[in-house]
């Protein structure tokens, strides 16, 4: 358990504060050249051809790069093999990269890309997702045969027998907007071939791994003469992923091409043009219940905008697939989700996952559907939420963890004093100019990547002879404080000061491939992994000391920098143990692998284990509604997490308070404005991420249940934060105002 | 220009002569290419996030889309300029550092440099005016909380030294 009186500590925090951090456009390189890519102004049409004479011409220029020079395959997806590293054939977003100019200065690359020329013949475009699932609506991909990407869904109980019994229906549709993940670092990569010819690669991204596959591939070399390098990175939610190794690959391609190290910076609006956002869903919700407030049945159908190529869509609406009745046992439910191709900007992960998305509209309708049944909407809650041993919408069976709904729920209220508050709220009466009102949502989570694939991480723990200690994970830094955690996992496993710990960035060629450092499964699997390698590291240097120390490895402590034998009271220093361990030809080395445990779905009924463990939170937001303006001002939120177990308090609390915020922005500011397929707002001026003055003042409440099925007994925070703002302000809103908002961002609107 | 007069800019108390074609080039580049300052991020190019904020005579401003030429002869501090000469952190920083108000770190210059300039003037102020002075600086990790909590306990420290 965190010390919560420590102040907060990281081991990047120095260098970040003092400006002294190399992101990957800090980084130098001799006989360095520029890169830029090349849009076309299409959104939709087939590509005859790119002109590339002139601009190859122009002054400075070493290289114009198109589909025809990729070595390897020009075709890259982590599901799908559909997204281009060039536009060959078509153009199927306005994002799409026809071509990369790579010059001496960037100034010359960026003069000479207006002087590319496309010859393309427009196409009808498809923009709205339920028009493009139609029989007969134009394919953005012919080869498939169809624009949906992919179905899911939940056949639970019998749903015709679930109305029946139920004594009030609900009925309602929901729409929420693209979100971009607004990083303040936007795409960058450096990369140049190393003297023994392998491909070095400096960029920023949340997958090295994936990173270094797209390279490989796209060159037509072994994952071996690839290596990515770990980089400080400047803020990823999910959208450092796809994009961000399509920009390495393509800098790598130039840098084989030209032999020279070759920087792509991207700009702010390339970056928003091309990068792939949160899907907008489109939600066709049917709940009944009994008068006494048991939820029988849910009937729902989710339309999620995947745009032009697949990412990771399937993923996405899977976990809003097996999350779609909120934290609550349903006994009759019919889900049908699709994924679906148009030939809007590209969507992929982004922090949440599918999950706000769905969670915006249950928790909506539970606040709708308690007014409709004159009930209090916390006591609805308390009616059909999952408890120990609850049985969820896929069958699976809450009984390996600490099911902590009520307990997050009851944290929250009573830190806002919601039931008293709650009652004062006018729902649009009275005569004030501002109205008050206070709303709440709750969520469960599933812990990591469930059915998306292959979930183990690897860890390293290498002491040196006058032990000092290196560790290396397959978990990525992101700015979250990952490498802090792994370093305060491992010194708490091994009874050492963090000081004694170095953390190794991670390269591609040291540790193995441990997955992506997506999904809130950082602390969970790679401190899992450092847990493992701390236990086998303790065994070895153990079984080292044990005849020394007259006594077997096994009845061994490790604690405050000492290996202690309770029963005799005799210890020695760790450091004079690892001594003996060198004097003994033995390395005090290990390696540590966690593997997830299994999870099972069914493509039929989407029945199964969904995930090996669950999260648990709660969020309220007090607001005030000016009735004259529509403005909205946040009073206070207050937020409660199950967390398994707090490592490192400080950062735990700014993960709930980013998520938080990043939640504000999509409930009430962040809206990605696409014009027949255009984006109307590529720069953060006028994409509004929140400001701190939009932010009310939070409180971050940290429940610790220790996970049995983690080493490390933590869970995951990042974004079980992010995904039930928007429904506490739509309730909240609700509440002052009795106007109930079903699309997102909210917009209040004056009262004339 | 004035003629026959070498140009100077002053960069964390380094005086730095002017050469007519660093005259005519990007601040940013300037001080990121030629003087290899880092710290200084661009994330948006048209002054709209906060992250190339410096100090020009001790007045935050963002100046990713300034030439050199329109600071010439003008005092700059850069993040690199904060930390004290022995190397240890400015009061400020070090209350970044203890109230976990710095995740991924990219606008942490230019956010530190607009709180360190906003203290300077105004050494007791309440949370809402924190949040009104860095209401240009953009931050997408830390929602903010954490940096009102570092910039309002580091103003004691301004309110008592004369040369903070």
């Amino acid at each position: 358990m965190a010390d919560l009186n420590k102040p907060a500590w990281r081991n990047d925090a120095f260098a970040k504060v003092t400006g002294r951090t190399r992101y990957t456009d800090d980084l130098k390189f001799p006989n360095l050249l520029h890169a830029v890519p090349v849009y076309s102004e299409h959104v939709h049409a087939t590509l005859r051809g790119v002109d590339t004479r002139a601009a190859a011409a122009s002054e400075g220029v070493v290289r114009v790069i198109t589909a025809r020079d990729v070595p390897g395959t020009n075709r890259f997806g982590q599901i799908v093999q559909d997204f281009r590293v060039f536009a060959d054939d078509r153009i199927r977003h306005n994002g799409d990269v026809v071509a990369l100019v790579v010059a001496q200065t960037r100034d010359q690359a960026l003069r000479a890309a207006e002087m590319v020329r496309v010859d393309a013949i427009p196409l009808p475009s498809v923009l709205d997702p339920e028009e493009a699932m139609k029989p007969g609506a134009m394919l953005v991909h012919e080869e498939f045969g169809t624009n949906i990407i992919n179905t899911h869904r939940i056949r639970r109980g019998d749903i015709e027998e679930g109305f029946r019994v139920s004594e009030v229906i609900v009925e309602h549709e929901f729409a929420t907007p693209w979100v971009e993940h607004a990083y303040m670092e936007p795409e960058v990569a450096v990369c140049q071939v190393r003297s023994d010819g392998v491909m070095e690669v400096y960029g920023s991204m949340q997958h090295p791994f994936s990173t270094r596959r797209f390279v490989s591939a796209v060159l037509g070399v072994p994952l071996a003469d690839v290596e990515v390098i770990g980089t400080p990175m400047g803020g990823g939610f999910g959208g450092k992923d796809d994009t961000a190794a399509i920009v390495c690959a393509r800098a790598a391609l130039a840098a084989r091409l030209t032999g020279r190290p070759v920087k792509l910076m991207y700009r702010r609006d390339w970056s928003i043009r091309e990068s792939y956002k949160r899907h907008p869903y489109r939600v066709k919700y049917k709940m009944g219940l009994t008068r006494a407030g048991r939820i029988k049945a849910v009937h729902c159908t989710i339309i999620a905008d995947g745009g032009a190529y697949c990412s990771v869509t399937p993923w996405v609406t899977w976990r809003s697939t097996v999350q779609c009745c909120g934290p609550y046992e349903v006994p009759h439910v019919h889900c049908d989700t699709f994924g679906v191709y148009t030939n809007n900007p590209v969507t992929g992960a982004m922090r949440g996952f599918g999950s706000p998305q769905v969670n915006f509209v249950v928790e909506s309708m539970i606040d709708i559907a308690a007014q409709r049944l004159n009930m209090s909407a916390i006591e609805l809650r308390r009616i059909n939420m999952v408890r120990q041993g609850s049985v969820t919408i896929t069958g699976q069976k809450l009984d390996n963890h600490t099911v902590a709904m009520e307990q997050v729920l009851d944290a929250v209220l009573r830190e806002t004093d919601f039931e008293n508050k709650v009652r004062t709220c006018p729902r649009g009466a009275g005569h004030e100019e501002e109205q008050y009102g206070i709303g709440l949502a709750m969520s469960y989570r599933g812990v990591s990547l469930g059915a998306e694939g292959v979930d183990f991480c690897a860890a390293m723990i290498n002491v040196q002879a006058d032990g000092s200690i290196l560790i290396e994970t397959g978990i990525h830094e992101n700015g979250q404080g990952a490498e802090s955690a792994m370093m305060l996992i491992a010194a708490r496993e091994l009874g050492v000061a963090v000081e004694r710990i170095r953390y190794r960035r991670s390269s591609t060629s040291v540790i193995p491939d441990s997955g992506t450092t997506v999904a809130s499964r950082g602390t969970i699997m790679g401190g899992g992994a450092v847990t493992l390698a701390a236990q086998d590291l303790k065994q070895k240097i153990a079984e080292a000391v044990a005849p020394a120390m007259d006594c077997l490895p096994g009845e061994l402590e490790f604690r405050d920098e000492q290996i202690v034998h309770p029963p005799s009271g005799r210890s020695t220093s760790f450091d004079k143990a690892i001594q003996e361990m060198f004097s003994q030809k033995r390395f005090p080395h290990a390696f540590g692998v966690f593997k997830a445990p299994t999870v099972t779905w069914d493509e039929h009924d989407g029945q199964g284990k969904a995930y090996f463990t669950w999260v648990y939170g709660c969020q309220a937001i007090e607001l005030m509604v000016n009735r004259k303006t529509g403005k909205v001002r946040l009073l206070n939120a207050v937020a409660a997490h199950d967390v398994g177990s707090a490592v490192n308090r400080a950062m735990l609390e700014g993960q709930f308070y980013g998520g938080m915020a990043m939640g504000i922005g999509y409930a009430l500011h962040e809206d990605l404005e696409v014009v027949d397929g255009r984006i109307q707002n590529a720069n953060l001026n006028a994409y509004r991420i929140p400001r701190a003055m939009d932010m009310p003042e939070m409180k971050a409440i940290i429940i610790e249940n220790p996970d049995p099925e983690s080493p490390s007994a933590a869970k995951s925070i990042g974004e079980p934060t992010n995904e039930l703002m928007a429904p506490a302000i739509a309730n909240a809103i609700f509440n002052a105002s009795g106007k109930r908002h079903f699309h997102l961002p909210i917009r209040c609107v004056p009262e004339g | 220009m004035s003629e026959g007069k070498t140009m100077t800019i002053t960069v964390n108390g380094t005086v730095r002569e002017l050469t007519p074609d660093v005259l005519q080039k990007r601040l940013v580049e300037y001080l990121r290419e030629d003087l290899d300052l880092t710290g200084t991020k661009n994330a948006c190019d048209i002054g709209a996030c906060g992250a190339c904020t410096l100090l020009i005579d001790d007045l935050p401003l963002k100046i990713c889309t300034k030439r050199v030429h329109e600071v010439a002869g003008k005092r700059i501090t850069t993040i690199e300029g904060l930390a004290r000469n022995d190397g240890t952190l400015h009061p400020l920083q070090q209350a970044f550092v203890d109230h976990g108000a710095i995740q991924c770190g990219f606008c942490t210059p230019g956010m530190v440099l607009t709180a360190h300039a906003f203290l300077l003037k105004h050494p007791t102020p309440t949370r809402s005016e924190i949040r009104r002075a860095i209401y240009g600086n953009l931050c997408r990790c830390t929602g903010y909380q954490q940096i009102v909590d570092a910039i309002a306990a580091a103003a004691p420290y301004y309110a008592t030294h004369s040369q903070p």
